[in-house]
């Protein structure tokens, strides 16, 4: 099946600064994972008004009010409950009811943006199903965008709507984790926490002082950070285009013989886009939000503009997620039960990661029969490699890091076009996805999600074994099956469905820009995205259409709520449970054996579900690509 | 539900605030007192004050507007960019465009015919200034292909090497000097590990355009 041409691909591509700069960003990932996985815990046991590290000192005052003001009732110090506690059922709908009106601020903010201040160029209101699309993303932790940030959204509207949302839906989904953990650490208990309290001590205490830092880091690298509006310079050398000569009213000029008339406009000057970025970046690397202030995102010089400002970036997309497992194992007083949760993590990311880098690196047999005069090797001078879609200075190793990582935790963000990617090194960043983002994942959803496999995981070797599956002396009874169940499979069947769709009618498939099975690539990796709340796209597929923006937005919303649901029902119903005694039948759950039992349950349902449709784009578009 | 409303309301309306009006503020504060050059778009200015570029955003010098490969020839080329109307077109509200790659897929035709072209032009930029290209001479890959933004300031060393010839017979320098000038505008990997080497083209252009004038 493989032509004899084919050059078998080498490891030599593959250099060795390479491998130090992912061995560097693993390394410091992992030991920032204790520090700060401790400090969440402290703050997410902690009693209204105090938090570590002064933060309490700093801040204490402002919680005290906003429960004051909200009428969260706040027990007298020293008393337990700290605070009126619920069940999973009216946290649930505080949870779905403070995000509803997230949506409707993001919603109306984009409509009526042309009649409201910080908006120095006068943009114009935001399409309805844009609109609607946009807000249904950042409300969801998703961030897809179906628009260019640049041209499309006001400095207020990015603050105050897109901005808030970066804070809010990561504070959800680590409040939605934090109620879950109590339900897997609390016996025979009624109450799983109070929605507002945790929602207030994430965004004050974890996600403000974290944002603040690399807002600040950030712009000492050249990320903009004003009000002022965009600046012209001029170029050095003038430039040109030429385009449709038009009348007055619009219409297309004919020369006498009937041919279109051309114009030609000169450029002598450039356009340098600005606004308040830097702070919203910072919010969109650490709540695994991932929508960009500009159009290129992550890739753009202004919002990432030097190699440390990238390392930040990629290290503040998989901090959080990675240090809450450590949070884990703290609140459930068996710190082996987060690390292993973050080994079977390790154990998927690594491999995928390296995966990406070497057929990045292997270049584009293409390019190399079409212009063999192209030299895509490595060499200290030059990166070599697929450099499409990438840029110098992050080059090879870099942009396959941040592809791994920010598909790998559900952050979306982008440092090169993943369009542009080789067929294999495009399939990774797509099957993390398809894993249901829980390979770090978002902040907060990554675990929670992870820990319904783990729930999948449990019940299966209890079958395997003939015993009751048990999880942290919980046992698993049919209730939680169902409900991991249904968080398990929503995104795959979101995923599938909504890609069976965009294929079968002309709305979806009008929309790709590179033939053959790369274009259903596009659609298999819109849907993943949407499906499993990650925000990435092969950005040719022009989805700021009707149809897109509708069904890609209920894809989005679907996968949000619908596994926020179920994971608060199972943190209730483990609640009301008792702990059973540890006895010589209890299935340990931070072996070794567990963790590849629970990487083989992750991999065999992402992989069962979705080889085929695999099959079709990337794998077919690798064989072509080979074949010539 | 309504015993619900109350704390919702207030609360997003309080976090609303803090996060989405008095942090993006506080920042803003903090970066125009700490980082003004950085915060504002890292402008650089001509000797008497005008701002002539940004030196994150690259410009682009291959498709010069007239049309004259000698023209084109006597400046380093950046990477190939994808957005409109023009390469290197950071913002242009008119045309609703901004940032940009080209999204062409590897297989994609339309991406062989675009590195064939910038192989094509390059060969006729030397061709212009009467420059033989060694025998065996390689173009490296990210001269000829666009980057993920189009705005990329940088190209890397071994694409800064490639030209010099060209512009240095164009502008009648030794090679030599050229060259000193493309080492003086590269920077190498952060901290000896983070990154990739790179020439700053923008830079480089202007430094060129002020020795030879």
């Amino acid at each position: 099946m493989i032509p004899h041409t084919l050059t078998p691909p080498t490891l030599a591509t593959i250099t060795g600064h390479g491998a130090l700069q992912i061995v560097l960003y693993v390394v410091v990932l992992l030991a920032m994972v204790k520090p700060l996985g401790w400090f969440m815990a402290r703050v997410f046991e902690g009693v209204p008004g105090s938090a570590p590290l002064g933060l309490g000192v700093a801040l204490g005052w402002l919680e005290r009010l906003t429960y004051r003001l909200c009428g969260v009732r706040v027990s007298p110090i020293g008393s337990t409950p700290a605070y009126a506690e619920m069940g999973w059922k009216p946290y649930a709908v505080g949870i779905l009811l403070f995000n509803a009106l997230g949506f409707i601020a993001v919603y109306g903010l984009q409509r009526l943006q042309h009649a409201l201040p910080a908006n120095p160029v006068g943009l114009g209101p935001v399409e309805g199903w844009s609109a609607f699309n946009t807000s249904v993303s950042f409300v969801s932790n998703t961030n897809w965008q179906g628009y260019g940030g640049e041209v499309t959204m006001s400095y207020l509207t990015q603050m105050l709507g897109l901005g808030v949302q970066n804070f809010l839906s990561a504070a959800t989904g680590i409040a939605v984790l934090v109620a879950l953990i109590r339900g897997l650490s609390r016996r025979s208990a009624a109450t799983i926490g109070n929605c507002w309290v945790d929602l207030t001590r994430v965004t004050l205490y974890v996600l403000l002082p974290l944002s603040s830092l690399l807002a600040v880091a950030l712009v000492s690298q050249g990320v903009v950070q004003t009000f002022a509006k965009p600046q012209e310079v001029a170029l050095t050398v003038p430039l040109s285009y030429s385009e449709p000569a038009t009348n007055d009213d619009g219409g297309a000029l004919k020369s006498a013989d009937g041919r279109d008339q051309t114009k030609t406009v000169a450029v002598a000057t450039q356009t340098v886009p600005l606004g308040p970025a830097a702070s919203q970046i910072a919010i969109k690397q650490l709540g695994t939000n991932g929508g960009g202030f500009f159009n290129a995102n992550s890739a753009h010089p202004l919002e990432n503009p030097t190699p440390l400002s990238n390392f930040l970036q990629v290290l503040a997309i998989l901090l959080i997620p990675a240090a809450l497992c450590w949070t884990f194992g703290e609140m459930v007083r068996d710190r082996r039960q987060g690390w292993a949760v973050l080994a079977a993590m390790l154990v998927i990311f690594i491999p995928l990661l390296t995966a990406t880098y070497w057929f990045e690196a292997q270049g584009n047999p293409r390019v190399a029969a079409a212009a063999p005069i192209v030299d895509q090797s490595p060499s200290p001078l030059a990166p070599g490699g697929n450099m499409e879609g990438k840029e110098a200075r992050f080059g090879i190793a870099g942009s396959a890091t941040w592809a791994a990582a920010t598909t790998a935790a559900s952050n979306g963000s982008v440092n090169s076009m993943h369009d542009s990617f080789t067929p294999l090194g495009g399939l990774v960043p797509m099957w993390l996805m398809q894993l249901g983002e829980v390979v770090f994942g978002g902040v907060g959803s990554g675990l929670y999600g992870m820990l319904m496999f783990v729930i999948v995981a449990v019940f299966v070797a209890g079958l395997m074994v003939g015993r009751t599956p048990e999880y942290l002396g919980k046992k698993i009874d049919p209730f939680e099956m169902k409900m991991a169940a249904i968080a398990v499979l929503v995104p795959c069947a979101l995923t599938l469905l909504g890609t069976a769709v965009a294929v079968l009618l002309p709305q979806g498939t009008s929309s790709t820009s590179n033939p053959g099975p790369h274009g259903f690539s596009q659609i298999l990796y819109a849907f993943s995205s949407a499906g499993n709340n990650n925000g990435s796209a092969f950005a040719g597929l022009s989805a700021n259409t009707p149809f897109y923006n509708l069904l890609l937005g209920l894809a989005m919303w679907f996968s949000r709520f619908w596994i926020i649901v179920p994971v608060l029902a199972v943190a209730g119903s483990l609640a009301t449970k008792k702990v059973t005694p540890t006895t010589n039948g209890t299935l340990p759950t931070h072996t070794p054996v567990f963790v590849l039992m629970l990487v083989a349950v992750v991999i065999i349902v992402g992989a069962l579900t979705f080889v085929p449709a695999l099959a079709l784009g990337p794998i077919v578009e690798q064989l072509q690509l080979a074949g010539n | 539900m309504l015993t619900h409303l109350r704390p919702a309301f207030v609360l997003f309306a309080i976090l609303s605030l803090l996060t989405g009006v008095i942090y993006p503020l506080a920042i803003t504060g903090i970066a125009q007192i700490a980082f003004p050059h950085e915060a504002n778009g890292s402008i650089i200015t001509s000797a008497d004050g005008k701002p002539i570029g940004s030196s994150l955003i690259g410009q682009e010098f291959a498709a010069v507007a007239s049309g004259d490969p000698n023209d084109a020839a006597r400046w380093f080329w950046g990477r190939p960019s994808a957005t409109g109307p023009v390469p290197y077109s950071a913002l242009n509200l008119d045309k609703g465009t901004g940032s940009s790659g080209s999204n062409l897929a590897p297989t994609n035709p339309a991406l062989i015919d675009n590195v064939k072209a910038r192989v094509d032009a390059l060969a006729s930029a030397d061709a212009a200034v009467g420059y033989a290209r060694t025998a065996g001479r390689t173009i490296p890959i990210d001269l000829v292909t666009s980057s993920a933004s189009g705005l990329d300031p940088h190209i890397s060393p071994a694409a800064a090497a490639y030209q010099v010839p060209r512009v240095a017979k164009a502008r009648g320098l030794s090679e030599d000097a050229v060259r000193a000038l493309v080492t003086k505008h590269t920077r190498g990997r952060t901290a000896g590990v983070l990154g990739e080497p790179v020439v700053h083209v923008l830079e480089l252009n202007l430094d060129l355009a002020r020795q030879t004038r």
